[in-house]
């Protein structure tokens, strides 16, 4: 069969020493990472971006990719032992987590979350590895106009799914594709929105616009806050699941594992989405769902599989279409650009030793980290000792270094303190950032294909319609909207019957 | 009671209609082109107009919908942030990573509520001499290390 000598070709690939060592530095940086509160998996691939000129481009990709996955790792950890989520993605983790610790659990609940997490990232694996071939078969097919049409569905559905107001996500999308515009432009040769300034010429750096926006951002509305952080000392326990534990958490993994990796597939899916909507259908399908909320292990099996597989499965559609479906996709395609790889259907075709090398290195992160992490728990524990007010400081260090080595400019630097400016107006104001970045990144790509579906319609904007596949992408997008609107209504509907009764 | 009821949506409504008759404003200088062949000005005008609707949609709204004040800016830690950062590229050149490290990290942990000026030293020591090995040493980077030899 196929599939065996891509995962073969791929193994080739992710199995040589130095992508080996890769994808360790990658998932323990991502656990690290995971583990510390307050600096999240976007801010630190924009931090290490710079860093992965020098490499090949897929032991590049294997690193960056395996700090997202390990991230998911490690914000399990502080959820079950210190009831304080590393990642937002492990936010529900500490319902049941950190009650299952209170009871002397600990070890039970983290393992749990491992194994989970681990046969999540087995199964995850090989669905993008047969996912893959089909869809970017698909993709090939597509012309300007069904391109323009799916960006505007991916980033459509991107707002759709996240949390907050629809009307200042799309603006936020808007804003991003304008500022994805500065700098020259391919077709004409006329700098865009420059000011003459020579640095502008090639563009803002995605760099500067994710470490300001979400990393300097983060620093300083945490810094505004004056509760201090309190460190609770966490007993680990024996690792041991108990044979019942284990028959409640199986079926939990089942579905986390499932339901995860359907929803990473959609655009504006990922870690989180995954497992929240897992622990709600754990709480759904349980025959007491009293027991959440108070130590359920499957309230830790089920959620910790889903933002594992969610993880793996975002890779698809910028895989296959070249479409980011989240700020940390929209960093991948910016660490693929830096290596002159254009995301797309094309990447398997052209690059296939870096396709599957990616995939099953992904495989390969998860066995480390299932293998690593457990005995790891007490290092991360002890990090998590240092103090905020010593950690910032590094952590803008780092960013300041890395920002400055992309091309030995303060310019740079400069740039990436606006966007941190910027951010911290965005969090005041509740406009979520994330949209913005994906919006950033896809603008050339949009305005590219944009025009050439115009130039071959000579002018005539119904091709979107007429072409039955972009056409169909767009109902797709009309329909999201319309879903996401009618509930609203009938909310405020119900408030006011609410009203009319009292 | 004021007239703004959401004032973060009426703000932030505002904050897009800058950027887009920014983008209309600058971008008028660019070829407009036709719907055929599209000038370097027609996708920066699509969207200008973009979001000049979707903010004045946003402020026009929070007349009417009922949200929560714009918390108060603490200008101290934004301040200090990023002054020390922006002074930091501005002087790693000339002063070397060690100098500009230990700068950096002293002067940005004054933002925090406990800053300890001990401590924050050490710690700026420690992490001028981890730099140096990860970055130059380990990364070879670019970057001199002490003043003039760069």
């Amino acid at each position: 069969m196929d599939l065996f000598n891509h995962l073969a070709l791929g193994f080739g690939v992710a199995l040589t020493p130095i992508n080996l060592v890769y994808a360790l530095v990658g998932s323990l940086v991502g656990t690290l990472i995971g583990v510390l509160p307050g600096i999240g998996p976007v801010a630190t691939i924009a931090m290490l971006l710079p860093t992965t000129y020098a490499l090949q481009p897929v032991s590049a990709l294997i690193m960056l990719a395996g700090i997202y996955y390990g991230a998911q790792y490690g914000g399990s950890t502080t959820s079950i032992l210190l009831n304080m989520p590393g990642e937002t993605s492990s936010a529900v983790t500490c319902l049941d987590g950190h009650q299952m610790a209170l009871k002397g659990q600990a070890g039970a609940a983290l393992a749990t979350a491992a194994l989970g997490s681990f046969f999540a990232g087995c199964v995850s694996t090989v669905f993008v590895a047969t996912v893959a071939i089909p869809l970017s078969e698909l993709a090939l097919k597509f012309g300007p106009a069904e391109y323009c049409s799916l960006m505007i569905l991916g980033l459509i559905g991107a707002v759709v799914l996240a949390h907050g107001s629809l009307l200042k996500a799309i603006a936020m999308i808007v804003l991003g594709l304008l500022l994805g515009l500065v700098g020259t432009d391919v077709n004409s040769g006329t700098a865009r929105f420059a000011f003459g300034v020579p640095e502008l010429i090639d563009g803002l750096g995605i760099v500067s616009v994710a470490m300001g926006l979400f990393g300097f951002a983060e620093i300083i509305t945490n810094l505004e806050s004056t509760e201090k952080r309190e460190i609770i000392k966490g007993k680990v326990g024996g690792l041991w699941i108990t044979k019942e534990q284990f028959k409640k958490a199986w079926p939990a993994v089942l579905r986390g594992t499932g339901i995860g990796s359907i929803l990473g597939l959609l655009p504006g899916g990922g870690a989180m989405l995954a497992s929240f909507a897992s622990y709600a259908l754990e709480k759904k399908v349980s025959k007491n769902p009293g027991e959440f909320g108070k130590g359920a292990i499957q309230g830790v099996a089920g959620p910790e599989s889903a933002n594992n597989a969610g993880a793996q499965t975002s890779f698809i559609p910028l895989l296959t279409l070249g479409i980011p479906e989240n700020a940390v996709m929209a960093l991948m395609v910016g660490a693929m650009t830096i290596h002159n790889i254009q995301p797309g259907p094309q990447v398997m075709t052209s690059n296939p030793g870096l396709f599957w090398g990616l995939v099953t290195s992904m495989w390969i992160g998860n066995l480390m980290l299932v293998v690593l992490n457990l005995p790891l728990i007490g290092i991360w524990i002890k990090l998590l000792k240092v103090p905020y007010r010593v950690l910032y400081p590094a952590i803008l260090l780092f960013c300041a270094i890395g920002v400055y080595s992309i091309n030995n400019t303060s310019f740079d630097v400069s740039q990436t303190a606006v966007f941190g400016f910027l951010g911290v107006l965005f969090v005041k104001l509740e406009c979520e950032p994330a949209p913005l970045l994906l919006g950033f990144v896809l603008g050339p790509m949009m305005e590219e294909n944009l025009r050439r579906a115009m130039l071959l319609s000579r002018g005539d904007p119904m091709t979107f319609l007429t072409r039955p596949l972009s056409a169909a992408m767009l109902a797709a997008a009309a329909l999201l909207l319309i879903l996401i609107v009618l509930p609203n209504l009938r909310k405020k509907r119900e408030e006011v019957f609410e009203e009319g009764e009292s | 009671m004021s007239i703004i009821r959401h004032p973060k949506d009426f703000y932030s409504g505002l904050i897009f209609i800058g950027f887009g008759v920014a983008a209309i404003v600058i971008g008028s200088n660019y070829a407009l082109g036709t719907a055929a062949r599209m000038g370097p000005g027609y996708f920066p005008r699509i969207l200008g107009i973009l979001l000049i609707v979707l903010g004045a949609a946003l402020s026009l709204r929070a007349l009417r919908l009922q949200g929560s004040p714009v918390p108060a800016w603490k200008w101290r830690p934004t301040l200090i942030v990023l002054g020390s950062v922006i002074l930091f590229g501005v002087i790693v050149n000339t002063v070397g990573l060690v100098l500009s490290t230990i700068i950096l990290i002293v002067l940005s942990s004054a933002a925090s509520h406990e800053f300890r000026y001990k401590e924050a030293l050490v710690s700026g020591v420690l992490l001028a001499t981890l730099a140096v090995a990860v970055f130059v040493i380990g990364l070879k980077l670019q970057l001199p290390i002490w003043p003039g030899s760069g």
